[in-house]
């Protein structure tokens, strides 16, 4: 509560440190890499590319820069933000500490959608990766959701539900991957599925970007709503909250952020669960100040995984799921003993 | 200014939880919803606060149906705590009042002093305002239900509604609660389990029975040993006092070990 009541002033202060941080973090991740660039250069090529300021930089540093390792980072943020987000909103909405993407089967549904489209070439060239992400996200929701609602609702059935339906979304991509992927294709699918940044290029950027800006903005439009969720569904309605169209339109907004992010990188779990308990750490339960808090340390987390995916073994890449589950874990393991957000 | 039932009809699936039922609240007054377990209480107390949309007949607000007032100006006009409504969020006495100031705000109008102050009232209403600060997890059953009221208060209705507000609150805190809610200014409609708190402090009451209502009328018309004995199951005897309040003394056919231990039974 300090914080909403700093007013306006003290809000847009927040934000643009936040902002600032995260634009340095950027820079950082694109300095570091096989090829150490000094962060000076990344700032001057950056502003070669945004205004002509006509720097003098090594053209293959620039390549490097430009092309590679800045494209990623804005997807890798964009990508952290984005699950952070949806993690956020799904944990408000749906009354469970435990809901994220990847919990409720809408990373694995995506994921079934991304390789039937790439695969079983779904939908005759028609549907793009993205699209066949999206819907897959959908169908996996409708049928965790219908699952929960016939098991009885609880706040625990759609975990459980959640659980079945990732397993059974997982299963069908294995089983299409063996089936109808050619050695190679399954090896570089796995590889995707398990978080991978590395085919990353700034067209991808375009797509995610305005993706988590208006994902963001929509949920931080219904803030107030989602506070209003803290003693549930009908204390929401009794406090003049249109508790189905928020429904609807959170979750579809939430899905329709994870299927865009899972279909660049692949699905990444623990990012979704773990960074929304953390912000909540920090602020508090208020959603107008924890939405953008989470996608900020979201985003910086995202970067921080990706620079070290890249550094951890000398010449190789890890996934980046990798990443973020050997820190995600032992993070939430120290969160639900500290804060007991989970009871 | 008033709520009004007209032939109201709740169902889940095919099975229609109440039935047939007419109801007018009068302003100011404190009605009382009395029933056996399962007589539809909570499901009326649903459709009162414009929660449950009825599925035949009609629920007004001034005249007009509540689908047509809109969930947010139905908010501003009716306070509902439900029966257990709790949460495992960490957040503060404060912050739960403040949610009722949700159908007050948006987007172009955020919180302002304003709602501070209507909040710092609330807070005194139910004799809170030095647990300000203090976070939800660690408040009392009785506290709880307090800062429910407040937060319900918070949202300036002319209607408050509680769905057993004394369940799981010792004697005192049940009396208290009770007295509080009754000193309010506003009209009060709550379902209360204990018929003689029922007796005590409703202008009114409402009797349910199997999803409809049965009767509605003072509580010595309706606290009557026929009707206990045919709506509740049980044999008692009401004593009416000369103010025409009444208490219940309720008989018990059960074996006492008092009984036993005295030869009063073979």
């Amino acid at each position: 509560m300090g914080l909403v009541r700093s007013g306006v002033i003290g809000r847009i202060s927040a934000g643009g440190l936040a902002l600032m941080l995260l634009l340095a973090v950027l820079a950082f991740a694109a300095s570091v890499g096989e090829t150490a660039i000094p962060v000076p250069t990344v700032i001057d090529t950056i502003a070669n590319h945004l205004w002509d300021a006509g720097n003098a930089v090594n053209a293959i540093d620039a390549g490097i820069i430009w092309n590679y390792r800045l494209s990623r980072a804005v997807v890798a943020a964009a990508c952290g933000a984005a699950l952070a987000v949806s993690g956020a909103v799904l944990q408000a909405l749906l009354r469970n500490s435990l809901a994220d993407p990847y919990l409720l089967g809408i990373s694995a549904g995506a994921s079934t959608g991304a390789v039937s489209v790439v695969i079983l070439g779904l939908g005759a060239g028609m549907l793009g990766l993205s699209l066949g992400a999206f819907l897959g996200a959908l169908a996996a929701f409708a049928f965790v959701t219908l699952l929960a609602w016939q098991a009885g609702r609880g706040t625990s059935a759609i975990i459980l539900a959640g659980v079945a339906g990732s397993q059974m979304f997982n299963a069908l991509t294995a089983y299409i991957v063996t089936k109808s992927a050619s050695a190679e294709q399954a090896r570089g699918i796995m590889f995707w599925l398990l978080g991978n940044l590395s085919g990353v290029r700034w067209s991808d950027a375009w797509l995610a970007l305005p993706v988590v800006v208006v994902g963001l903005v929509v949920c931080l439009w219904h803030a107030r709503a989602l506070d209003a969720f803290t003693f549930g569904r009908d204390s929401a309605a009794s406090l003049g909250v249109p508790v189905r169209r928020v429904y609807v339109v959170l979750i579809a907004t939430s899905a329709l952020m994870t299927a865009v992010m899972v279909s660049i990188v692949g699905s990444i779990g623990f990012v979704g669960l773990v960074i929304p308990h953390a912000a909540r750490f920090f602020v508090g339960n208020n959603h107008g100040v924890l939405l953008p808090l989470s996608a900020v340390i979201g985003a910086l987390f995202m970067v921080g995984a990706d620079v070290l995916s890249r550094v951890i073994v000398p010449g190789q890449v890890l996934p980046i799921g990798v990443i973020t589950a050997l820190i995600g874990a032992p993070a939430f393991a120290l969160i639900l003993c500290h804060g007991r957000v989970l009871r | 200014m008033s709520i009004e039932l007209r032939n109201v009809a709740w169902s889940v699936g095919f099975k229609k939880i109440i039935e047939d039922v007419s109801l007018a609240i009068e302003p100011g007054e404190f009605l009382g919803l009395i029933g056996p377990n399962g007589s539809g209480k909570t499901s009326m107390m649903s459709v009162l606060a414009g929660i449950r949309p009825p599925s035949g007949g009609q629920a007004l607000l001034n005249g007009s149906a509540m689908k047509k007032v809109g969930r947010r100006n139905l908010a501003r006009k009716i306070g509902f705590v439900e029966q257990q409504a709790d949460t495992i969020d960490r957040i503060t006495v404060r912050e739960a009042v403040s949610l009722g100031r949700t159908p007050y705000l948006s987007v172009l109008s955020p919180w302002s002093t304003r709602d501070d102050a209507i909040v710092d009232d609330a807070l005194c209403a139910v004799d809170m305002a030095a647990m300000a600060d203090r976070m939800w997890q660690t408040l009392s059953g009785g506290e709880k239900q307090r800062v429910h009221i407040a937060r319900a208060l918070a949202q300036e209705p002319t209607y408050l509604l509680l769905d057993e507000p004394t369940n799981h609150l010792d004697i005192r805190h049940q009396l208290g609660l009770l007295e509080l809610v009754g000193r309010l200014p506003l009209t009060v409609v709550a379902a209360l389990h204990d018929l003689n708190h029922a007796a005590m402090f409703c202008d009114r009451i409402a009797m349910m029975a199997k999803g409809r209502l049965i009767a509605v009328g003072r509580p010595v018309e309706i606290l009557t040993p026929e009707n206990l004995r045919d709506v509740f199951g049980v044999s008692a005897s009401v004593d009416v006092d000369d103010k025409g309040r009444c208490v219940i003394r309720f008989q018990t056919s059960i074996t006492t070990l008092s009984d036993i231990k005295e030869g009063r039974v073979a």
